[in-house]
């Protein structure tokens, strides 16, 4: 994570990967006493990725990561649970079996499907980084923007994303 | 959309951007502090006998108050933008002290009739209208800067983030304000930064929430 906030993208994605079945399993868990159906753990760990990223300034660097990415679960999963009408009991997520290695990683909505209904100028940016897989110089070129810029729009895009899965769950 | 394109797709923009939620919390104190000082000196300035004033115990009681709920209000600020930090509310208790020996030593120094008067005082109206305007621009940087924090509860977030605003203003008001009764102070000072405190509630519902 300290890496990833330095901007070091490789340490990042890494971070990323290994930290979302952990993620996985403690959205099972939470969905689990909550008595819903844990196919929506992939949804929850979408959006506490998002959320991870969005909110990653938030984040002390000399405090430990762990109970930082735990807050963040928790507030996601109970903001899921909540719009969905469960008051399941959240309050510890002590026991935690772990989750099967491989794991087929598709959510049930579609967050690009989602950016469809943003505005223009963020839509294509999204779409470019997201579907096109270009980075910020390319998407930024390709769009004939400044890097910037590329960059208000990819944050303004994954806030209003982050309001529109809350809104759609 | 599989996660593990949302992974990549996110690490693309790994490089970050700007200063940490508790770096731009400290600057927006700054610039509240700085503002709510600029505007009191330009607007009401300083009461006439300060000087004298700082002699006066109910005086200095009253700013060290103001300024202690500053100060914890800040500390709860900062706590409350990280998900996982417990809120430090132990830090309210040392105003509160204040507040209740202010509150003491006036019921005991004074005659029972004055003190409707005392609580009453000169300049109520004044008060309540200062402290809500010095305070807009300091609540406004904080919540700006609480826009990429994190916390639990975006409403408390918000409320919090008016305490603070509120008793920066008070402390700067309070240069400016000859009434030092500390039945004044707990009466009118706190519905005017309680005032903030619902301005940043209601904001904060909307704007923090995550």
């Amino acid at each position: 994570m300290r890496a990833g906030l330095a901007g070091d993208e490789g340490a990042y994605r890494r971070l990323l990967r290994e930290l979302t079945p952990f993620l996985r399993t403690l959205a099972r868990s939470g969905l689990a006493r909550a008595g819903r159906p844990t196919a929506e753990a992939e949804d929850i760990a979408q959006d506490v990725l998002i959320a991870i990223h969005t909110r990653r300034s938030s984040w002390i660097a000399s405090e430990p990561l762990v109970p930082w990415i735990r807050a963040i679960l928790k507030h996601k999963l109970i903001d899921f649970l909540r719009r969905r009408g469960t008051t399941g009991h959240i309050d510890t997520f002590a026991e935690v079996i772990a989750a099967p290695a491989e794991e087929p990683g598709i959510a049930t909505r579609d967050v690009v499907k989602l950016a469809e209904s943003l505005p223009s100028g963020q839509k294509a940016v999204i779409r470019a980084m997201f579907v096109d897989g270009h980075n910020t110089q390319e998407t930024a070129s390709a769009l004939q923007m400044s890097e910037g810029a590329v960059r208000v729009s990819l944050h303004r895009g994954l806030a209003g994303l982050a309001k529109m899965l809350r809104g759609s769950i | 959309m599989k996660t593990d394109d949302l992974i990549t797709a996110l690490s693309r923009d790994a490089k970050r951007t700007g200063p940490s939620v508790q770096g731009r919390i400290a600057m927006a104190v700054a610039l509240g502090i700085a503002s709510a000082f600029a505007l009191m000196m330009a607007s009401l300035g300083m009461r006439p006998d300060v000087t004298a004033a700082t002699r006066n115990m109910l005086f200095d009681l009253k700013i060290v108050l103001v300024a202690t709920l500053a100060v914890a209000a800040v500390a709860l600020v900062r706590a409350v933008a990280r998900p996982e930090a417990a809120l430090p509310k132990v830090v309210l208790l040392v105003p509160a002290l204040i507040l209740l020996f202010g509150i003491g030593h006036e019921v005991a120094t004074q005659l029972p009739a004055a003190l409707p008067g005392r609580l009453v005082g000169d300049k109520w109206a004044v008060c309540l209208v200062a402290i809500p305007l010095l305070g807009a621009l300091p609540l406004a940087a904080i919540l700006t800067a609480m826009s990429a924090a994190a916390p639990r509860d975006a409403t408390l977030a918000g409320a919090l983030s008016g305490l603070a605003a509120g008793a920066i203003a008070a402390t700067f008001y309070g240069l400016h304000c000859t009434d030092d009764s500390p039945l004044f102070v707990a009466t009118w000072y706190s519905l005017a930064i309680g005032m903030l405190a619902a301005a940043g509630a209601g904001i904060g519902r909307r704007v923090l929430a995550w």
